[in-house]
Formats: structure tokens, C-alpha cells, sequence
């Protein structure tokens, strides 16, 4: 399979310099499309690209750029672009990698999108733990100012794009799109009501595109090389190649780029490894922390949006976790809740004050004390929480997802837990 | 107008709103907790939910926000749908996980929208059983109590004090189920307004710190509709009482005035009325000087000794009601008659009267402002002189965040997205003004002036008005805005004491019309009645003769002096003043606390508060609006309109002595004077009946009425009756949909806290079903106002600073410092210099300065300031300390080095260890 996004991202893991990055054809898009492509050519590829953000909604990346107002629907001012690196989904690490090993990957896309929706100002709102990240992202955009790929007239095209690394104070919630344009604003990272959408009024009331890192690398490679070859790409529904990633108790956890629609089967074996000696896979999260369990019965499924979307699951960012036989479906659901719970912002009822109440419930069973109608009440919370709409985002109903698809495929061992009155699998593996 | 369907009932509803103020104003109970009438919806509690169905064949639906979902035509919603009810009781549910269930102990309890909510939605029985999560409280000052446990975290307390306030230090913090609304540390609130976060937080995190003193229910509260006497705005309140002490003050909801908010000078200004200062018995100067206490009787009979077919005069009171000073008026004669103002703000007032009886300018209500798109305010620092009207400035600033939203089709109720849209894009607002004011915030330019250049300012934007180019740019600027404004406002006030301002206010409001633009004009005056006695006394001519000082010189020869609810100190020339008090002839004062005139005078006699009597006052807006006592007068106080006419009684002074009622007094007032004509249309007349019944100043569940006073006397005394207005000392009656001048609280089944206010409402946020109180007493002629130019400005020798009145919401009004909780917020007396002239006095914040005018000499603290006009200095206006201090004085400072800082004195708060 051709290398799209890790072709820079070789085996000795070394980052990415300009001189690299522009030997294999680095800003070779960037210039195709200032010398070449109008905004509205550029916003046509990607359209025709069938691009889906990677960064868990997988929402057509074409649409999203065309509600920009462009031109005299436009109010003088400033537009802006806005990369979501804040990366915190449980299980996600792949936009790290692409922003460590490969920085300019990033740029690259970021000014092109920026070009095609009219911004002149752009930010990578970066999560703050990823510090060798950071300097690698101003080390590159330090050399890209230098280069005239940033500031003013790029490439003497006329085009002129300030960007700038900001590190995030921290939060989970900071990776929704319009809490993170809060939190660049200096405010509390709350998710805002839509509409109106970002695209019309975002960041400082401006029109502005928030897209993931994994979004943005892929325009590049896009503009340059057409949407035809990108939807060639793809071996399946979806378009394009694809950072997957598998963490639990395999024996090769990581993650790797492999085309959109690859099977679950070949991910978890193949590239993962398979499971450790002695575990068996009992389910897993396909998307990250925030998407339902599937099972063995899944393995063969395409990783497509659509596909296991049908599943009763999400895509996500791609991300899975795997649980095992001797791991606790209780405890690992828990352990996903109180992660949700401390992450709320605290902005709606059913969020804020809800999913403690569902971590308290949890935490009873998973020590024993639970009681059965524990589970009703469960079933109530995930109704109650789990509706999007109910709440202001879709943090909440995220958080539902695990627990909701764990009360399905594994209510046994919740019934277990509440009948024995403590955790089964403490005792089994005398931990 | 969009027709929507609710449970399958068609309602026609106003195009632009939302479906929970739809369903509100179908009387519909749609609970909810964050969506506030006056801030809009941000979408957070989730507790308005709804189910809205795609088309009439779906029957599965989806869970919306009513506050958040705009009506669209044809939309079909269920409120009853089980998921819907299921639901908003799992959202009540959820908020009571951490609630500490301590109703039987919270200030809230009785009026609470959480307690209202949780029954309505049909919560009950508790599934959680973990720990609840438990907060630190702070200390907020002496007004404000914290219980952060009870918090359900609305964000309407965050919302409402940053947002619509303008306070910097309150916000939320924290996150998850820990967010915390409170200062970064323990402190007083700063913001004038704190007081609302008492109505506004829908539990008893916010609760009023002085109520919560001497606590009852909301239930056990007798009160009245009444009117703020803290300054000339007129806000519309709700006293409530109990055991004869004053408890709280509430908000009155009026449409075009306060509408939900007041200041917290009108909230908790009010102690004084409890004071021991109060004045219980008439009193006779003994020859040692001290009072011998008299009954009423002996009282009058000993003051129509005096006065009967005697040469007689009288001194009114910008504080005193409409009806008393009439009443004086008529007892010593029109041309006997002094109206106690000092000679300056005589003049002043005479020219607002003047024009407003004239200008072609509209004199606003609050509401009016709230719609401006462009504002000048000249030499006012109007959060500190009629801080009700700049919280509504605060909100004018906000038109063009509206016009931006209109552009995007965003409804004005989006509160959040509207202000992000915005940002702090903001309609204009120039402030001129010698020092600081509390809006600079808002403001799109400040500049600092002095008194004779603001305005001389002012001219120049009227000038530049009608084209002519002028020298100074940022003059030119202003009247471009101004004139590019749909709705330019103009206001100024008294407060600088400086005629040429307020002319030249009115000279920029009649050129806007020259120049073909509708412009209001807002003229602050400084007491709650300062207008309505100026309208007495005003006779058309600039006759300006009748003044203290030119009556206490012949006060020799008169017989005796009344003086009505009056601190002549207060009025300037003390000289005078000191002449009245040592002339023979007799000083008969009334007033409601003791004070130095009261103290030299020869007969006092205790009159009733605002809270205990009957009245009118005038607004600066011209409003004519009644108060009614809460409570009878306790000991031998008697409203000041009924000791007079007591006195006219002894004096067989034929057309007072057949006055017996209220009405009646009222009727003589308004034929006295064409333009207090409407006064008769204040308020419906006491034998107004409601259905049939009076409307009762106590709620229906009013308790130990037979028995509260059980501890004092066994007796059962007899319900005192109300002969002279519709209201009654009763929990029978009728309080619904009555006038709105007669609602004396707000109560609906179901609804027992301040938001069953929408039940009394036409419509959300409308006015109410019985109108909007209040009458506008003057109407323009409209041929315009026409202002002499102004006089240009003095030399100053080296080292001389012009003094320039520095207002303070606690502290430069006179009645309520007289309560602890004001008097601690007060501080002391002092005066504001700038930066640069503190370091070139070698002077820091809290330092003395030793400030000499003429030969006086004054020792005051030191406030520096961020904006100080050129030779100005700002001296503490309206504190008894600096009372001698006159507008315009010239002085000159220097360190005080003997300056004794003083250890900072708790009064009223209970700040300490145990609090914490």
C-alpha cells in the first residue's frame, strides 16, 4: 500500500526538517495550488476528494469549508483556521505521531486550507502534554517563515497567513471544536450552542474552520495528486487512507496508516499482532473512549464510517481499545466514566451532574455493593444522558456509548458483579 | 405570526421568540432554571425540554430545549409527551445530587424556583446514594451571603453579574460537577448591583445577607407596592415586613423603569428605617436643650400655638412625598414657601423643569435608553447618581451586538451566541466627565474635562451638530456619531451642581432635532423627589427668590419656621442656616431620623418612613409614581402629609381643614398646578376594589396573625384597616391582575418565588397585565429648549485644584447611610486625586491629604483615580464629613503627615473564623 500520511515517518522515527520534507516533494501542493488553483478550485477538490474529518464525527470536510462565507458574503475582518491537535481521546495517539515525526505535513495543509477558505490567520490549538510536539510545530514554523511559506505574499502569490502554536491549558472538552474556540478566546473551554456554526461565527465572532490534524495532513497530498487518486485509495465505501490504532493487551500495540475500509481482522491481527498469549478478545472500543463495544462478530467489518456506524458503533478517530478476557468490562466501563466525568465542563445538567451519578452506580457494582435495580437505574442514565440533544454537546452521550454497549454484550458479567457482590475477575486473577 | 402546536393545541405565537417563552405566555408551566426574561438562553440547565415531532405522523420525536428552539411555523411540540416529563424530572433529579436538602435553614426557602421546579416536575424520591460534593463559601461583603452547596449551577448568578452588570469579580470556576461561582478570593463584590444575584440565583446560594439578620419567610412578609427613595430614577419595590421592622426590599417589576434589577443602595439601603435613630415621640426643646417627649396631641396643639395666624414659614424636601410639601405649601402660603434645595441646585432644577416643559427631546424611560445606538454623557458618573439607568446604559452598548445578530438572523434571546458574535464590538458611548466613572468600561471614549470645559464641549458637539467645523477633532467625532445614530441619547445631570453642563446637554439633544433626528435627553436629578417639587414651586418665571438662606436672614422676623423631612446642613450655606436656628422665632421640624436640624429645632415630630406612608414621587424621568406604607407607623409617628394636616386642622386653615383622605390631598395637589394635573391618575383611588375585595398586603399563608404579638400581650389587637388606599393589613383580598401600581408581591399557585412574576406579565418580559405604573407628569410643548452659552473657564494661580463632587452609591445619599451595612461600604470620606499628582504630593492610596478651601481645613484619605481631569481634585460628595466642600471650591492639598490610619472596623458583617 502506498505511505500517504507517514511517507516522511520512516522506521529510526526521526522528525521531518524542511530540507527532508521538501525532498519528497514537500510544499510541492502549496505551490501547485498558489500558482495554479483558485480558492474555489482548491474547495472543488476537496470536495470531490470525499475527505471525512479524522478527528471522530467524520463529517465531509468539503461541506464543512463551504458554509465559509466567501467573498462579498463575507464581512470585512478576519478569517480563521483553526487545527485541533488537542488529542485526548482515550486511546488516540495518532495525531502526535504526525505532528512529531512530520510537522510540515501539517503546515502544508494547514496554509492550503487556509487559502481556500479566505483566512489570514491560523492556530494549531496543540493539547499541552505533547511538549515534543510543540517545539517540533515552532521549529517548523519557524523555518516556514523563514522560507516565505509563511507571513506575507506567500510564495509572491499574494496569499498572506499568520500561524501560531497554542498549547492548551488542558481539557478534554477543549478537542470540541467550538469549546476549544472558547478556550483560545481566553474563556472557559464550554462547548457553544450551534447554530450559529463556527463557519459564520467562530472564533472572536468570526467565520472559521476547526479541522484535526489528521484532516489537515491529508489536504496536501489531496490538492496536489487530485481527488481521484484519493478516493482510490480507499478499499472500501471511504476515501483515502487512514491512521489506525490498537491499544490493550496485544502483543504489538500501535499505530499505523493503512487505507480507510481495512478490516478490523487485519488491524488487530495482522498489524497488532494479535493477543497476547493466554487472553482472548472479549470486545473492543473501534473508535476510542467514546464509542460502543463491538465483538468477535465485528472482526470482519470494514473500518468505513458507514460501515460500523451500521455496527451500532463509531468510527472515531480510528483509535480502538481492546479488552480482554480477564479484564473487567465493569472496571474498564468505570474507568472510561470517571474519565468523562472529571472531563465534563460542567456546562448542562445531564453531563455535569449525570455522569457522576452513573460513575457512583458503577463504582457500587464494580466493589460489590451493587444492587439489581443498580442496572435499571443504569439503563435510565443512558437514556437520560445518552440522546444527543438531551445534552449541549456530544461529550455525554459519547460517554454513554461504552457503557450502554457493555450493558448489551456483556451483562452477564455486570449481573455477576451485583450477584456475587464483588468483581469476578479480581478474584480470578487474584489481583 | 407563526401558529406551533403544543399537545396537539394550536397556539398563534410572536414571530422571533422561543418555544419556552411561547409556552409561558400560553400559561403554560414549562419549567426551567438558567433561561432568564431579561439575559436570554444559553442552554444549560436543559430543564424546558420538550419533545418536537418531525410532522403529525411522527410519534417518536426528539428532545428539545424550549428556550433554545425558536417557534417556526406548523412545528409541533409535546410538553405532557412521558419522554419529555421523564425527562425534565431526570434533569431535577440530577441537580439535587449534591443539593444539601437544607430548606427548613436556607434564606430561600418558601420563595424558591428550585423548590417551585422540583414539585413541578414530580421529583421525588432519591436513586443516588453516593456523597455529595460540598464547597468553601466566602465572605462577599456585608450584602451578600454564600452557600455554595445549594448550587445547581444555572450560571445565571455568572451570567447575570458579568454579563449584564459589567462585574468583574464573580465568575465560575472549576469544572465537572465542582464548578464554583464565586471571586478569585473572599472579598466584598464590587459591583453596584450585586444585590439582583439574590433574585436572579433560582436557589439560596445568593441570599440577602441583612434579611437573613432578622429572617422570615416570604409567606410571613407583609408588603407593599412602593417606590425607591434611594435617588430620583424611581425604581418600582416591594418592601416586606414583619413585627413592625422593614426585612427586605424586593424589585417591583416595571416594565419601563427598573424592570428586574435594582441597585443595592434601593435593596439595602433601607435599614435605617430599624434604626435606633428613628424618632419614636414628638419632642419640646427644654430650656437645657434636650427633648421632652409629648404625645401627638400635645404636639399639634403646642404647634398651633405657635403658628396659628402667625407669620409663618415653611421649608420643604426634595426627599418628602408630592402630598406633603403641597400640604406645607398651602399651610404657610406659596410665597412663604421655600423648596429646600440649596440655591444652586434651585437654579438647576428650575432650568430642567423649564426644559423640559420645552425640548423637542424625548425624556426616556430606561426602557427608551436601552435602545440607544449612540450615547453622550456629559459630567455624570451616573452608576454613582441613578445607578438603576446605568445598568440599562449597559445594555444600550449591546445594540450593536443586536444589529450584528439581526444581520445573521440570530435571535436576540441567544445570549451566548449573540455575544460571541459581538465580542466587544459595541454600539458608541462617549463619556466626558472630570474624573473616572463606573462605565468607562463600556464607553468607546473617555475624556476627562473639567466642569466648565465639559460644557464647553458640549456646545462645540452642538455646534458641530449644525455643520460648523470645529477646532477640536474628538468634538467633530462625537457629533458624527451622534448624528449617525437612529437613536442618539443625551444625558447629564445635577450632580456637578454646574448649569452650563446640563445646558449644553440640551443645547446637543435640540440640535440633534434641528438636525433632523429623534434624540432623548435624560437630565439625572439627585433626590427621589427633586423633580416633583421643582414642578410644585415652578411658576413659569425664573423667579429664583425663594431660597433658605434669604429666609433664615429674615427669619427674625417671622414667628415661627416648618420645616419638612429636611437636614439643612445638607443645603449649603451653613452660615444661614446657623441664623434660622438662632433667631427666636419657633422651629417646628419633622423628619424620620434624628439629625442637626432636628437638634435645633424647638418642636420635632417623628414622621413616618417611606415604608409606613403614603406618597408620590417624581422621577427624573418625569414619572409620577405612588408608594403605599408596608405597615403602620409604630409609636407616635405619622406620615409627614398627615401631621400637616393635623396642623392645618388646629389652624382652621379652611381648605386643608376638610381634607381627610389621602385622595383628596392628592386632588388638591393636582389642581394646584397644571402640570401635576395627571397625579390624580397615579394610582387607582383607595376605594378601588379588586373583584370586590382590596388586595391584601400579606400572602394567603400568612402565619401567627392571631398570635405573633402573643410575647408582648395576650390581647389579641384588631387587624389594623386601611381607610386610605385599596390596599388592606390582610391576607384577604385579591392580588391578581390588579393595576400594576397595587401588586405588593408577586405569588401564583405553583409558583412561589420572584419568577412567578411572568404570571403577572401581559407577555415574557412585557408588561404587566395591569399596566405600567406611573403617570408622566410634564409634557414638552416642543418648541424647544433654549440654553444661554456657557462661561469660560478660570485661571488658576499654582497649586489650586477646582473641587469636583465624587458620588458614591454608599455613602452620598443621606437616608441610607444611616444603615450599617451601607455605612461600612462607605468607607470614609475622601478625596480622589490622579496618579501623577499623588506622586508629586508624595501620596499613596489611603494616605491623608490636608485639603484647605478658603480657611476650612479638612483632613481626608486618599482614593487615586485612572482619569483625572486637568486641575481637578474629587472630593466624597454627599458624606456629612465633607459637607462644606462645595462643587467648583478651590483648594489647595498637602500630605497629611500627622495622618492617622485607621484599623479597618467590621460593622455590620459577620466575617470570622466561625463563618467559614
Amino acid at each position: 500500500m502506498e505511505k500517504v500520511l507517514t511517507r516522511n515517518i520512516g522506521a529510526d522515527l526521526k522528525p521531518t526538517g524542511l530540507n527532508a520534507y521538501e525532498a519528497n516533494g514537500g510544499y510541492q501542493g502549496l505551490r501547485k495550488a498558489l500558482a495554479e488553483l483558485s480558492p474555489k478550485d482548491c474547495q472543488d477538490v476537496i470536495s470531490a476528494s470525499n475527505l471525512r474529518g479524522r478527528g471522530g464525527a467524520g463529517f465531509p470536510t468539503g461541506m464543512k469549508w463551504s458554509f465559509v462565507p466567501m467573498g462579498d458574503r463575507c464581512t470585512p475582518g478576519h478569517k480563521y483556521l483553526v487545527c485541533n491537535a488537542d488529542e485526548m481521546e482515550p486511546g488516540a495517539f495518532k495525531d502526535r505521531l504526525l505532528m512529531e515525526y512530520d510537522p510540515h505535513q501539517l503546515i502544508e495543509g494547514m496554509i492550503l486550507s487556509a487559502y481556500t477558505i479566505g483566512a489570514d490567520i491560523s492556530y494549531i490549538f496543540i493539547r499541552g502534554e505533547y511538549v515534543v510536539a510543540i517545539q517540533r510545530l515552532r521549529d517548523a514554523l519557524a523555518e516556514c517563515y523563514a522560507a516565505g511559506y509563511l507571513g506575507d505574499n506567500i510564495l509572491g502569490s499574494g496569499f498572506s497567513l499568520k500561524m501560531y502554536v497554542h498549547p492548551s491549558a488542558g481539557r478534554y472538552i477543549c478537542g470540541e471544536e467550538t469549546a476549544l474556540i472558547n478556550a483560545l478566546e481566553g474563556k472557559r473551554a464550554n462547548p457553544r450552542a450551534k447554530p450559529p456554526f463556527p463557519q459564520v461565527s467562530g472564533l472572536w465572532g468570526r467565520p472559521t474552520i476547526v479541522n484535526n490534524v489528521e484532516t489537515l495532513c491529508n489536504i496536501s497530498h489531496i490538492i496536489y495528486r487530485g481527488a481521484d487518486w484519493f478516493n482510490s485509495l480507499g478499499v472500501g465505501e471511504d476515501s483515502g487512507t487512514k491512521m489506525f490504532g490498537v491499544s490493550g493487551r496485544v502483543k504489538n500495540p500501535g499505530c499505523w496508516e493503512l487505507p480507510m475500509g481495512t478490516p478490523i481482522r487485519e488491524i488487530i491481527e495482522d498489524h497488532a499482532g494479535g493477543m497476547q498469549e493466554g487472553l482472548q478478545l472479549k470486545g473492543f472500543l473501534p473508535g476510542g473512549g467514546s464509542t460502543d463495544f463491538l465483538t468477535h462478530e465485528h472482526l470482519d467489518l470494514a473500518m468505513d464510517y458507514n460501515v460500523i456506524g451500521k455496527a451500532g458503533s463509531r468510527m472515531g478517530t480510528g483509535t480502538m481499545i481492546i479488552l480482554d478476557d480477564q479484564t473487567c468490562p465493569v472496571g474498564m466501563v468505570l474507568n472510561l466514566i470517571r474519565f468523562f466525568a472529571h472531563e465534563s465542563c460542567g456546562f448542562c445538567t445531564p453531563c455535569r451532574d449525570g455522569l457522576p451519578w452513573s460513575r457512583q452506580v458503577l463504582e457500587d457494582i464494580e466493589s460489590g455493593h451493587g444492587q439489581a435495580e443498580d442496572l435499571e437505574t443504569l439503563a435510565y442514565q443512558i437514556g437520560y444522558i445518552g440522546a444527543i440533544g438531551n445534552t449541549h454537546c456530544a461529550l455525554a452521550p459519547g460517554a454513554m456509548e461504552p457503557l450502554q454497549s457493555a450493558l448489551k454484550y456483556f451483562r452477564d458479567d455486570f449481573d455477576r458483579h451485583i450477584s456475587g457482590g464483588c468483581c469476578p475477575y479480581h478474584t480470578t486473577r487474584g489481583a | 405570526m407563526p401558529t406551533i402546536y403544543i399537545d396537539d393545541q394550536a397556539l398563534e405565537v410572536a414571530q422571533g421568540e422561543n418555544i419556552l417563552e411561547a409556552c409561558l405566555n400560553a400559561g403554560m408551566d414549562l419549567p426551567y432554571f438558567c433561561w432568564h426574561p431579561a439575559m436570554g438562553s444559553i442552554g444549560s440547565c436543559r430543564q424546558c425540554a420538550l419533545v418536537q415531532y418531525q410532522n403529525e405522523e411522527d410519534t417518536k420525536g426528539r428532545i428539545v430545549m424550549g428556550c433554545m428552539t425558536p417557534v417556526t411555523e406548523g412545528a409541533r411540540f409535546s410538553l405532557s409527551a412521558d419522554n419529555a416529563g421523564e425527562f425534565r424530572e431526570a434533569v431535577v433529579e440530577s441537580l439535587m445530587l449534591n443539593h444539601p436538602h437544607d430548606c427548613p435553614v436556607c434564606g430561600e426557602g418558601g420563595e424558591c424556583h428550585l423548590q417551585d421546579m422540583t414539585v413541578m416536575v414530580g421529583h421525588r424520591d432519591r436513586r443516588y446514594t453516593g456523597k455529595k460534593n460540598t464547597h468553601r463559601n466566602q465572605y462577599l461583603g456585608p450584602l451578600i451571603h454564600h452557600e455554595m452547596n445549594r448550587c445547581i449551577t444555572c450560571y445565571r448568578c455568572e451570567r447575570y453579574y458579568r454579563d449584564y452588570a459589567g462585574g468583574k469579580d464573580l465568575a465560575a470556576q472549576a469544572s465537572h460537577d465542582h464548578v464554583y461561582f464565586g471571586r478569585h478570593e473572599e472579598g466584598v463584590l464590587q459591583s453596584e448591583f450585586s444585590g439582583n444575584l439574590v433574585e436572579v440565583c433560582p436557589t439560596g446560594v445568593f441570599t440577602d445577607k441583612p434579611f437573613l439578620k432578622h429572617y422570615s419567610r416570604k409567606w410571613d412578609l407583609q408588603s407593599a407596592p412602593s417606590i425607591c427613595s434611594g435617588c430620583a430614577v424611581g425604581c418600582n419595590i416591594a418592601p416586606g415586613e414583619r413585627y413592625g421592622r422593614l426585612k427586605r426590599v424586593h424589585n417591583r417589576y416595571n416594565h419601563e423603569v427598573n424592570g428586574y434589577f435594582l441597585c443595592d443602595r434601593g435593596r439595602f439601603g433601607s435599614g435605617y428605617i430599624n434604626s435606633d435613630a428613628r424618632l419614636d415621640y414628638a419632642g419640646i426643646k427644654k430650656p437645657d436643650g434636650s427633648f421632652m417627649a409629648v404625645h401627638q396631641q400635645q404636639a399639634i396643639d403646642t404647634a398651633v400655638g405657635w403658628i396659628k395666624n402667625k407669620k409663618v414659614a415653611g421649608i420643604g424636601s426634595p426627599r418628602a412625598s408630592l402630598e406633603a410639601n403641597y400640604l406645607l405649601r398651602e399651610l404657610v402660603g406659596a410665597a412663604n414657601f421655600v423648596p429646600g434645595f440649596s440655591d444652586r441646585e434651585a437654579a438647576i432644577l428650575s432650568t430642567i423643569v423649564r426644559t423640559l416643559k420645552t425640548t423637542t427631546a424625548a425624556n426616556p424611560s430606561i426602557k427608551q435608553m436601552e435602545a440607544a445606538d449612540a450615547i453622550l454623557i456629559l459630567g455624570e458618573d451616573v452608576t454613582n447618581t441613578a445607578p438603576r439607568v446605568a445598568l440599562g446604559l449597559r445594555q444600550s452598548v449591546r445594540n450593536k451586538a443586536f444589529e450584528l445578530a439581526a444581520q445573521m438572523g440570530l435571535p436576540q434571546w441567544q445570549d451566548a451566541a449573540v455575544r460571541n458574535l459581538a465580542q466587544d464590538q459595541r454600539s458608541p458611548m462617549i463619556i466626558v466627565s472630570a474624573m473616572d466613572t463606573r462605565l468607562d468600561d463600556v464607553a468607546s471614549q473617555c475624556i476627562s474635562l473639567p466642569a466648565d470645559d465639559i460644557a464647553a464641549f458640549g456646545y462645540g458637539v452642538a455646534k458641530a451638530l449644525s455643520g460648523e467645523k470645529m477646532d477640536d477633532e474628538a468634538v467633530n467625532q462625537v457629533a458624527d456619531i451622534l448624528f449617525a445614530a437612529n437613536s442618539p441619547l443625551v444625558i447629564s445631570g445635577t450632580s456637578m451642581l454646574h448649569e452650563g453642563i446640563i445646558n449644553s446637554a440640551v443645547a446637543v439633544a435640540e440640535q440633534l432635532h434641528t438636525s433632523g433626528k429623534s434624540s432623548m435627553l435624560s437630565l439625572c436629578v439627585a433626590e427621589s423627589n427633586s423633580l416633583g417639587l421643582a414642578l410644585l414651586v415652578d411658576d413659569g418665571q425664573s423667579d429664583r427668590a425663594a431660597s433658605i438662606p434669604k429666609l433664615a436672614k429674615r427669619a427674625s422676623k417671622l414667628d415661627a419656621v416648618i420645616i419638612l423631612e429636611n437636614t439643612l446642613e445638607r443645603r449649603g450655606a451653613s452660615g444661614e442656616i446657623q441664623q434660622l436656628f438662632d433667631a427666636d422665632s419657633k422651629v417646628i421640624s419633622m423628619d424620620i431620623l434624628e439629625n442637626t436640624t432636628l437638634g435645633n429645632s424647638d418642636l420635632v415630630l417623628p414622621a413616618a418612613s417611606y415604608a409606613e406612608s403614603q406618597g408620590t414621587l417624581v422621577s427624573s424621568e418625569g414619572r409620577a409614581q405612588r408608594y403605599f406604607p408596608v405597615y403602620q407607623p409604630s409609636a407616635e409617628r405619622l406620615p409627614s402629609w398627615q401631621w400637616l394636616l393635623k396642623l392645618a386642622a388646629g389652624c382652621e386653615c379652611s381648605e386643608l381643614a376638610e381634607l381627610e383622605y389621602f385622595d383628596q390631598v392628592v386632588a388638591a395637589c393636582a389642581n394646584s398646578q397644571p402640570a401635576l394635573a395627571q397625579l390624580v391618575d397615579v394610582a387607582p383611588l383607595r376605594d378601588y376594589r379588586n373583584q370586590g375585595l382590596k388586595i391584601p398586603r400579606q400572602t394567603h399563608r400568612y402565619s401567627g396573625r392571631t398570635a405573633m404579638n402573643a410575647g408582648v400581650s395576650v390581647h389579641e389587637p384588631q387587624q389594623p384597616k386601611d381607610t386610605q388606599s385599596p390596599l388592606a393589613f390582610s391576607m384577604e383580598g385579591l392580588n391578581r391582575d390588579e393595576p400594576a401600581s397595587l401588586i405588593p408581591y408577586v405569588w401564583s399557585p405553583g409558583w412561589n418565588s420572584n419568577q412567578s412574576l411572568q404570571k403577572f406579565q401581559a407577555e415574557v418580559d412585557g408588561p404587566l397585565k395591569g399596566g405600567t405604573s406611573g403617570a408622566h407628569l410634564i409634557s414638552s410643548d416642543g418648541l424647544g429648549a433654549v440654553q444661554p452659552q456657557v462661561s469660560v473657564t478660570a485661571n488658576l494661580k499654582p497649586h489650586q485644584w477646582h473641587l469636583v463632587p465624587v458620588h458614591r452609591v454608599h455613602g452620598s445619599d443621606e437616608m441610607s447611610i444611616n444603615t450599617d451595612e451601607v455605612a461600612e461600604l462607605a468607607g470614609r470620606p475622601f478625596i480622589a486625586i490622579g496618579e501623577k499628582l499623588a506622586e508629586k504630593l508624595g501620596v499613596v492610596e489611603g494616605d491623608g491629604l490636608l485639603v484647605t478651601q478658603h480657611k476650612a481645613e479638612f483632613s481626608l484619605e486618599v482614593k487615586i483615580l485612572s482619569r483625572v481631569a486637568k486641575n481637578c481634585v474629587g472630593f466624597s460628595a454627599g458624606y456629612s464629613e465633607t459637607l462644606e466642600l462645595q462643587p467648583g471650591d478651590l483648594v489647595t492639598l498637602v500630605k497629611d503627615e500627622s495622618w492617622v490610619y485607621p484599623t479597618p472596623t467590621m460593622i455590620a458583617t459577620d466575617r470570622g473564623a466561625a463563618h467559614v
